[in-house]
């Protein structure tokens, strides 16, 4: 594979994903892995760009960056009192996760290599069109019909819950 | 760029994911945790959408678009449960909520 621009800025990418998710999981400030994690969602933002696909990267960004994320700084800020909280980490349950997840990573990453199916897949650069068309035939008008108005109720059944949940509550 | 460039990531960023749901005692680092393997989730949809498909089939980032939906409304009740956690016991921490512990 030639060096290129274009991937010098796809490992780019790659990297600000993995090292800021990597910061989300070390960090000990609260807030400061709440930051971290918006430029992870960044990354796989950019990630989806390369995939070409654009309407996914923007909603990426418009949900995720701009809505779930302000949602856990919220919740930071309403659980803490102070805009600063510590993470307490027990050590062995650190050596344990650790071992967990390198173990979960090693099998993952075999199954990658070793899967016939996945391999010499490259992106031969063609451009694609625009996606957004598509995407909406295929929810308004194809087979995403029902799942789309399935997904609708959930996200209503979602906020009236969410609000219940969350009320206070009046003792008498 | 290869399909096996995209699933390394999205391994990489599922075990961080994990790792986080393991270790962290606090339930918002938990929610993070969930966060990043949605997202890696979501992005081996796109992937393979791309690599093993026709060009014009995208089903598969269709997918990931209600995988994002699926995340903002789990992100809703979880914080809403937090809250009326941390009303109710005056912590977040998991290791608090232990009424149901025998």
């Amino acid at each position: 594979m030639e060096f290129t621009l274009k991937t010098f800025i796809f490992y780019g990418f790659a990297f600000l994903t993995i090292a800021s998710a990597l910061v989300v999981v070390t960090v000990r400030n609260i807030v400061h892995a709440a930051f971290s994690l918006m430029v992870t969602l960044f990354g796989v933002a950019g990630l989806y760009v390369f995939l070409q696909a654009d309407f996914l990267a923007a909603t990426q960004v418009i949900v995720y960056v701009g809505g779930i994320l302000v949602l856990i700084l919220f919740g930071v800020m309403m659980t803490s009192g102070r805009l600063e909280m510590r993470i307490h980490i027990e050590r062995g349950q650190l050596l344990l996760g650790g071992l967990v997840a390198v173990a979960l990573l090693m099998l993952l990453l075999t199954v990658i290599a070793n899967t016939p199916a996945w391999k010499n897949l490259t992106d031969d650069g063609t451009k694609l069109p625009p996606t957004t068309e598509r995407i909406g035939e295929l929810i308004l008008n194809g087979p995403f019909l029902l799942p789309f108005e399935v997904v609708s109720v959930l996200l209503l059944v979602a906020l009236i819950g969410a609000a219940m949940i969350s009320r206070k509550e009046i003792r008498d | 760029m290869t399909l096996q460039h995209y699933l390394v990531i999205s391994a990489i960023l599922f075990t961080l994911g994990i790792f986080a749901v393991l270790t962290r005692r606090n339930a918002i680092s938990i929610l993070m945790g969930i966060e990043l393997i949605l997202n890696s989730c979501n992005l081996n949809f796109a992937a393979f959408s791309r690599f093993m498909t026709p060009p014009e089939d995208i089903s598969g980032q269709v997918i990931a678009i209600f995988g994002i939906v699926l995340a903002a409304a789990e992100a809703a009740v979880f914080l809403a449960i937090i809250l009326a956690i941390y009303r109710e016991f005056g912590s977040i921490r998991p290791n608090d909520v232990d009424t149901l512990k025998g």
